[in-house]
């Protein structure tokens, strides 16, 4: 190629705006063409004192720092609340899931703590020496020996033909409130059943329903204004048959 | 396509760096500093308003730069910097074939700042864009809103018209002017 042809380049060249396979040829003929590479050269030298004679001005800081206010001030309240109309749903959401998810945590933190207290109840009432006040397979034994003891009347199960049998009861106090504690067996394992009256406030409305807690399972329900805990380390099936015979006599 | 508009939060991180330069280039189109000073705080201001236009993925800094230049040209003084495209830029007069390279080495930076503040605005801004902002022609293209064939010839008759200069300011010193 002819070098006023390659002169022609030499703009675009030294912008770096010539593609990559024609720089490269026209590299190459720079370093055979001294002319050409003189050329080449002063475009370079020329941009480079352009570059640097270009910088010229300073801005005073005082408009600097009124541009960065300019800018950095607060929008028109509209633009501002615009994206909050997409955001209002998923508040919304954002503040139920929590209510609700802190409501659910702190009926489960009082659902544990009293169920831990009939657990508790449960297991001293078998280490101790005497567990039962009185003896007695008898539902029509045990039941009138609460009368005058506690402050209401109950009904018990008859258990022919179940695994269960009744050891005794005793009376026994659950949240500063007397009430019956009864200690069934089955195949050697001892179940506590508590009845208490059922307040009716809100610390006693606990969701019936088994619970597996501590190696015991736990059952409760209010019937009759009473309340009813039944607790064993037995198997839940177990425990909800005896709730459920607990429950048909009552 | 609402959601692809940048928050306000990210104007200000795009628009401040670019004070420097804008101020720059302010100042070498107005050749005054009050003036200089307009226009850059009324580019800022317009810029802002306009953000929710701007498209992510187009050249910020171009259209920053477009916004200035629009600005100036329908200031008082703008309208008085006529398009080079419009009138024959070509009547300037013409440099010998002088050694260039002999030229430049001439030419002080003073010298270089004279010649460009003579060129009429037109080369003055193209020659800036592209060796001091050091912007592609695409971008060049984007801030003057012109075809990049435009931005070659123009940056073309630009170096010639700025050659001129410097050759007379350096006869004129030879000549012990």
């Amino acid at each position: 190629m002819a070098c006023d042809l390659w002169r022609e380049k030499l703009d675009l060249y030294a912008d770096g705006e010539l593609p990559a396979p024609d720089a490269a040829s026209l590299a190459t003929h720079l370093r055979e063409c001294s002319v050409c590479a003189a050329e080449a050269l002063n475009r370079v030298q020329t941009k480079r004192a352009l570059a640097i004679a270009g910088k010229r001005y300073q801005a005073p800081a005082s408009l600097r720092e009124k541009v960065r206010q300019s800018v950095s001030a607060p929008l028109p309240r509209q633009r501002r609340w615009a994206w909050s109309i997409p955001a209002v749903p998923a508040l919304l959401v954002l503040i139920l899931s929590l209510g609700v998810g802190f409501y659910v945590q702190r009926e489960t933190a009082r659902r544990q703590r009293v169920y831990s207290e009939v657990a508790d109840l449960h297991v001293a009432t078998l280490a101790s020496a005497s567990p039962v006040d009185v003896v007695s397979t008898d539902r029509h034994t045990v039941k009138p020996w609460f009368e005058g003891k506690i402050p209401f009347s109950f009904n018990l199960p008859e258990l022919q033909g179940t695994d269960f049998t009744l050891v005794g009861g005793r009376v026994t106090y659950l949240g500063q409130m007397p009430g019956a504690q009864l200690i069934y067996r089955l195949r050697k394992h001892e179940i506590s059943v508590f009845i208490l009256q059922d307040r009716g406030d809100e610390d006693r409305v606990l969701p019936s329903g088994p619970l597996s807690t501590f190696s015991f399972t736990v059952e409760s329900w209010t019937k009759n204004d009473l309340r009813y805990f039944v607790v064993g380390d037995v198997g839940p099936q177990d425990i909800q048959s005896l709730s459920k015979l607990l429950r048909d006599a009552a | 396509m609402q959601d692809r508009h940048l928050p306000a939060a990210t104007f200000e991180e795009l628009a401040l760096p670019l004070f420097d330069q804008l101020y720059n280039f302010a100042r070498w189109l107005t050749q005054d500093a009050t003036e200089a000073e307009d226009l850059v705080q009324e580019t800022y201001t317009k810029a802002l308003r306009g953000f929710s236009g701007f498209q992510l993925g187009t050249n910020f800094r171009a259209w920053m730069f477009c916004i200035l230049r629009n600005t100036f040209l329908t200031s008082r003084t703008g309208l008085k910097s006529a398009d080079p495209d419009d009138t024959d830029m070509d009547s300037m007069p013409s440099p010998q074939p002088t050694p260039e390279a002999f030229l430049i080495q001439q030419a002080d930076r003073a010298a270089v700042q004279q010649a460009l503040e003579r060129l009429p605005v037109p080369f003055r801004e193209i020659l800036l864009l592209c060796e001091v902002e050091e912007m592609s022609y695409e971008e060049i293209a984007e801030v003057l809103g012109i075809p990049i064939g435009t931005v070659m010839s123009r940056l073309y008759r630009a170096r010639r018209a700025l050659r001129a200069q410097l050759l007379e300011k350096f006869k004129g010193a030879s000549h012990g002017v």
